[in-house]
């Protein structure tokens, strides 16, 4: 105990230490901070003996008070090994302000996640570029401004969402190293140096603005011994760098700077740094839940019987379901407290005469099918002829990677690693991992994962090289099929096709053309719709329901928003930048329904009877389905004005006429939706498809005779761009004379021509200083 | 590999994988294996592997054999019926002459395969010219023609059930291009037409005949000399059913293992290119892991199948209750509940359709982007026409510059981001092994995606990594365990082969069970070397 609690105190003093050194925070003190960093540099060799006088001359009453208090904590905390401790390290600084909602809705994701399936993690939540400050280093030795400790590091709780849901919004910009060390702190005021591996920090930021200088070293030794200092305390961190078009206006040389910064972090700690330029990508580049990850098999990777390689094979990629959710009796009275609600499913096996009894568990017996014949078979007797291979791992050789193609990959994916420890074994796979790399080749394994499993796994095993030097390189397992799993059927060449049916030169070149621009991973960008940063909406919509529900129970499922419908929809910037080249396909191909449907077309809208046993019902499932998801795009098509082609979804809602309801709900949806386009746009970049939006509109308005709504609608706008200083917007807009309607346009306007033409010059808003 | 009752009653929200994975009984397909018995059939061989050559009738009926193994596994709802024509025996309700049903007892003469029906088939070669007997049915100056008599037949046992909920299939395996060659005249004109005309009636019917021709070493059997009018085949189809001439047995037997298979499409769906150009594409499942079928309980006592009958009890009062119209989750201390209608909404975020988001180098496709099996996608013009070329253009272009699709596919079940991977044709000897189209493989979202850092344990120093010396080693390892010919598939899952051949003794009540060799073990004497 003595041993632990003076190890602690060596660990805590080199923070103290550190603290005193950068950033000149304590300039009343620069003697001292002089010393300080000269006992820093003997550091390395400070490790038997930890209690130095320096130390001592440096302790004060009320430190020596709280470590006898973290002490005594430290036995109760031991408790729960496996449980997360983390805290979130949160910029909060005006250039952030626009990803705040994501980073609201991801770190109460985390935190909800966490209060479903591990209750009994600790999360604490710091958030930095604040006007104020509040947090202990700043109360203990200075310096660490505009850093709010929000929420101390707690068993997680419902509050801990409500403050995510909130984050304030700062006005400085932030100090992300600070911020480190003070989630650092923290944790180790907390936890001393047990919980190695489980205290963790995660930091979001855009890491746009400079860290201050410090008065001893360069940014890089701070940042190294920092570094140090985490892996010896054994903290994790993730890092999460919004970038890209969330960060245009940012200063390359201090971006770069940072990143440099940040990639020490990477290169000398467990961090993973992922860098995101989407909300959506920030939305799935937190892993919200954290699953312990467990071997599926330990032992050797045997390449012939002679030579053996002692692997351990993870999974890489698992599901994450849809939760299932518990079936719900209301049964209980309402006044009863205690009630479980919970449902216990009974299953009954019954003889099918007349008599219906129930058969005893010891009576069954399991019948397999063979064709239309059922073959009873005891569990004894099948025990005694079944398949039992034996467990391992075995290499039936190697071959061409391009024998494997990627389609025939059977299942998610399982990583296969050296024995940790093992430097022969991390070597071997190495070796073999690199030259299968140079030959191109993968290998093939026969697997029994685990005595008595009763079928053997068949896969490609493919070279993993390591992008970390923390990292040792490892392989990649995909299962693939056996004979039985795969139906060859044939399918006519397309070179066999009529004429008609084959592309010519132009329109091959329209899909070239296509297929270069609508480009999802540009070079110097990060990738789009990457499956590692790419959440899942549909559970992204349970966990956010539930969260609501929690609050008020009627609460309405929510919509998907902007940032997941980039994941279910074109995203509508790309589609516009390339409109010449998707017009150019429009052009080229030409499609219409088939005349000669007719017979199968009364097919496929055949509405299935309910409940009939009509030979008929079952016939055509797929079509039916083909025809129901069909419709269903019509209507979602119909209804709502899009992100894609706003025009010409107001024009097909308003050409509606089977209620007279649409023509309101378009010119409404085409507000919103304008509102929408204006307050999202970024310099401008909206302005374009704004005024196309107004234009429609305003044309659809004089169609319908329905003036009001336009010319109130305008001097609205007007209004808007005065107080946001859009004066160019407004430019635009008399450009393409899309002023009120007038009389002599809808005879119940109540503006008349001269007012109209007018209207542009006397309301121009005066451009702004 | 058991299925426990719980499975097979898993929760209606669960159902969306057993779609993904089982066939369904919907779907039935009706085969008659029409087979020609002639004497021609017996004399001619194609070149084997060492030597062995083989007729065609025992390739025709080995390929049948294979078929069947394969089918009352996969397909076990499928019916079928063996057919022979020009035989000396006859058997068939019609009493015609030179037909000959194959079939054994408690069985339909079209009806799902049985263990004995398999069993039987396969000892068929050393009985046939003992029992059934080879003879040619359509002979000069007789008015006998075997082939009508055997479309007729055929014709007759697809009579069975509507064809609104089966696919009707004729597959007629013969070598002679020319059945009413050594005719003459009227007798010869006289003959094709009826026999046409038997032909056009059955294809009235719903039924499609499919020719599978085997090709005589020294002569190219010529689907134009007669079939392509029974087939109703011109231009473009013709090229389909050229087959090329002296194959090598092997390749013979695969074209015509692929060619008793009929394309299955799983469903028909709408792709999204960009707002106002949607295609029509049917997707195909090529690759799915065939699994040992389900189990039925039974009364141990009779043998007889029984009921599951499951129940819903009130775990708070004990009372029996129906399906509750909730479902809950935990959550703050409280119970959240949830409509079934909640739950099919949260899910149901797109149209059901596929959606073009945009295109990626095929190098963006990592190795672990992978969950499920892929489906395969190829286009139709069947009800917008237009499709197949669109869809050909956008294939090329990927092909080209290789690059894949990203894509969502709003199923109503699981919504899920998928690469549609182009693929180009691959044959080999005449037969194709990959198709041309599309592959769609199912990308996990980063929910699904474990981090490395959380595998690997934690350590202060560099992973070492092997040398160029150690890099060397390995790769004079790799040469030397090259498996050169490897083709994905082209192992018997052993586990599945252990299960059938354990049943069907069983189901014979046979006493041996047979033993299955597992081709998956590694040739360790070779490996040693």
């Amino acid at each position: 105990m003595l041993y632990r609690l003076s190890r602690f105190l060596r660990d805590h003093y080199v923070i103290w230490q550190n603290l005193l050194t950068w950033g000149g925070k304590k300039k009343e003190k620069p003697g001292n901070g002089q010393q300080f960093s000269n006992t820093i540099k003997s550091l390395p060799h400070f490790s038997v003996s930890p209690l130095s006088s320096s130390f001592k001359f440096q302790l004060t009453p009320q430190a020596l008070l709280s470590l006898c208090l973290l002490g005594a904590e430290f036995t109760r905390s031991s408790m729960a090994r496996n449980k997360e401790k983390l805290v979130l390290l949160l910029d909060v600084g005006p250039s952030m302000h626009s990803v705040l909602p994501e980073v609201e809705k991801v770190c109460s994701m985390l935190v909800e996640k966490k209060l479903i399936f591990r209750k009994n993690d600790e999360v604490g939540v710091v958030v930095f570029g604040t006007e104020e400050t509040n947090n202990d280093l700043t109360k203990e030795v200075g310096g660490y401004d505009h850093i709010v400790v929000l929420e101390d590091i707690k068993v997680v709780d419902g509050d801990l969402i409500d403050t995510l849901q909130k984050l304030p919004r700062g006005t400085v910009d932030g100090d992300f190293l600070d911020a480190i060390v003070v989630g650092m702190d923290m944790l180790i005021k907390k936890y001393k140096d047990i919980h190695k591996g489980k205290k963790r920090l995660c930091l979001i930021t855009n890491a746009v603005h400079p860290i201050k200088d410090s008065l001893e070293g360069t940014k890089e030794d701070q940042v190294e011994t920092i570094a140090a200092q985490m892996t010896a305390q054994g903290m994790k961190m993730e890092s999460v760098v919004v970038r890209g078009r969330l960060s245009q206006d940012a200063n390359k040389r201090i971006m770069d700077e940072n990143d440099r910064l940040l990639s020490i972090f990477s290169k000398q700690t467990l961090t993973r740094t992922v860098y995101v330029d989407s909300p959506t990508s920030l939305l799935g580049a937190l892993k919200t839940r954290r699953i312990t990850p467990v071997t599926v098999f330990r032992g050797d990777l045997e390449l012939s019987p002679d030579m053996k390689i002692k692997v351990w094979v993870y999974k890489r990629t698992q599901e994450e379901k849809f939760p299932t959710l518990k079936k719900y009796s209301e049964k209980a009275p309402q006044t009863n407290k205690f009630a479980t609600h919970q449902v216990k499913v009974d299953y009954e096996y019954k003889t099918v005469d007349g008599a219906s009894k129930v058969v005893p568990p010891e009576q069954r017996i399991k019948g397999y099918r063979y064709g239309p014949q059922v073959v009873p078979i005891s569990a004894a007797e099948w025990d005694a002829v079944k398949f039992k291979p034996e467990k391992g791992v075995k290499l039936l050789g190697f071959t061409d990677a391009s024998n494997i193609m990627r389609h025939y990959y059977m299942k998610d994916v399982y990583l296969f690693i050296a024995e940790p420890g093992n430097t022969r074994a991390i070597l071997s796979v190495s070796a073999i991992a690199r030259a299968m790399k140079e030959m191109n080749k993968v290998a093939i394994l026969r697997c029994v994962w685990r005595q008595g499993q009763q079928n053997v796994v068949l896969g490609v095993l493919t070279p993993n090289i390591s992008q970390n030097d923390k990292l040792p390189d490892s392989f990649y397992f995909n299962v693939l099929p056996f004979i039985e799993d795969v139906r060859e059927y044939q399918f006519p060449s397309f070179n066999s096709f009529p004429v008609s049916w084959q592309p010519n030169e132009q329109q091959q070149k329209a899909a070239d053309e296509l297929v270069q621009m609508l480009n999802l991973a540009p070079s110097g960008k990060e990738e789009a719709l990457l499956p590692d940063y790419t959440p899942n909406p549909v559970l992204e919509r349970f966990y956010r329901h539930l969260e609501l529900k929690s609050k008020q129970p009627d609460a309405a499922v929510p919509p998907l928003d902007g940032t997941l419908k980039r994941i279910t929809e074109p995203d509508p910037e790309l589609f516009f930048e390339n409109k010449s080249v998707i017009d150019a396909l429009r052009k080229h191909f030409e499609l219409k329904e088939n005349p000669k449907l007719k017979k199968s077309a009364r097919r496929l809208l055949r509405e299935k009877p309910s409940g009939s046993n009509d030979e008929d019902g079952d016939a055509d499932v797929s079509d039916a389905q083909a025809v129901n998801s069909i419709e269903k795009a019509l209507v979602v098509k119909i209804e709502k004005i899009g992100d894609l082609t706003p025009v010409q979804d107001f024009e097909v809602i308003l050409s509606r006429r089977d209620s007279p309801e649409w023509v309101g709900k378009a010119i409404k949806e085409m507000r919103d939706k304008i509102l929408g386009l204006l307050s999202d746009s970024h310099e401008g970049d909206n302005h374009l498809i704004a005024v196309e939006c107004i234009a429609a509109l305003r044309k659809g308005c004089i169609l319908e005779q329905e003036p009001e709504p336009y010319n109130n609608f305008l001097r609205y706008l007007n209004l808007y761009c005065q107080q946001k200083g859009m004066s160019n917007f407004w430019q635009l807009l008399a450009s393409r004379k899309l002023t009120l309607v007038s009389k002599s346009e809808a005879a119940d306007s109540d503006v008349t021509d001269n007012e109209a033409r007018r209207f542009f010059v006397k309301t121009e808003p005066k451009p702004k200083d | 590999m058991d299925l426990d009752p719980e499975d097979v009653f898993k929760d209606e929200e669960d159902g969306s994988d057993n779609e993904f994975f089982q066939q369904s009984a919907s779907s039935k397909e009706y085969v008659v294996y029409l087979v020609d018995a002639s004497p021609k059939m017996f004399n001619t061989t194609c070149p084997g592997k060492d030597q062995k050559d083989e007729t065609h009738f025992h390739l025709a009926v080995s390929c049948i054999a294979e078929s069947l193994k394969t089918q009352i596994i996969s397909r076990s709802y499928d019916e079928v019926a063996i057919c022979f024509f020009n035989t000396r025996e006859k058997k068939n309700l019609q009493d015609l002459n030179g037909v000959f049903v194959f079939n054994v007892a408690e069985r339909e003469h079209l009806d799902r395969p049985t263990a004995r029906l398999i069993k039987e088939f396969d000892c068929l070669q050393e009985s046939f010219m003992r029992e059934i007997g080879s003879q040619y049915g359509i002979v000069p100056g007789s008015r006998e023609n075997s082939l009508y008599n055997a479309l007729w037949v055929a014709q007759a046992l697809l009579r069975k059930g509507s064809i609104k909920t089966a696919d009707k299939r004729i597959l007629l395996l013969t070598n002679e291009d020319d059945p009413f060659g050594g005719l003459l005249g009227a007798a010869k004109a006289d003959m094709t037409r009826t026999s046409l005309q038997r032909a056009k009636d059955a294809q009235d019917l719903g039924i499609s005949i499919e020719l599978l021709p085997l090709s005589c070493p020294d002569e190219e059997f010529n689907v134009k000399v007669f079939y392509a009018d029974l087939l109703g085949l011109d231009g473009e189809d013709l090229v389909q059913f050229m087959p090329s001439a002296g194959q090598k047995l092997e390749d013979m037997k695969d074209q015509l293992r692929k060619r008793m298979f009929t394309r299955r499409i799983i469903r028909r769906i709408t792709f999204d290119i960009t707002n106002g150009l949607s295609i029509q594409l049917n997707t195909y499942a090529l690759i799915r892991p065939a699994v040992p079928g389900a189990i039925t309980w039974l009364d141990s006592v009779t043998n007889l199948p029984l009921k599951i009958e499951r129940s819903l009890i009130c775990e708070d009062t004990g009372a029996l209750i129906q399906e509750p119209p909730k479902r809950f989750q935990p959550y703050r201390n409280e119970n959240v509940k949830f409509s079934m209608d909640e739950i099919s909404e949260m899910k149901g975020i797109s149209t059901g359709c596929l959606r073009l988001l945009g295109f990626k180098p095929l190098s963006c496709l990592k190795d672990y982007h992978n969950l499920r099996p892929s489906t395969f996608v190829y286009p139709s013009d069947q009800e917008v026409v237009g499709s197949t070329c669109i869809f050909i253009a956008l294939y090329r272009s990927m092909l080209r510059l290789k690059r894949f699709a990203v894509a969502f596919y709003g199923s109503s079940s699981h919504p899920q981001l998928v690469a549609l991977v182009a693929q180009d044709e691959v044959a080999k000897a005449g037969v194709q092994i990959e198709p041309p189209g599309i592959n769609m493989i199912y990308l996990p979202y980063s929910d699904d995606i474990r981090d490395v850092e959380e595998i690997f344990p934690d350590t202060d120093d560099d992973a070492p990594r092997a040398d160029e010396d150690q890099i060397q080693k390995a790769a004079a390892l790799i040469k030397r365990i090259d498996m050169r010919d490897f083709s994905v598939s082209q192992f018997a899952n052993p586990a599945l082969q252990r299960h059938y051949a354990v049943l069907q003794a069983l189901a014979l009540e046979e006493d041996d069970i047979p033993e299955t060799i597992d081709e998956t073990l590694p040739d360790e004497e070779g490996l040693a070397r």
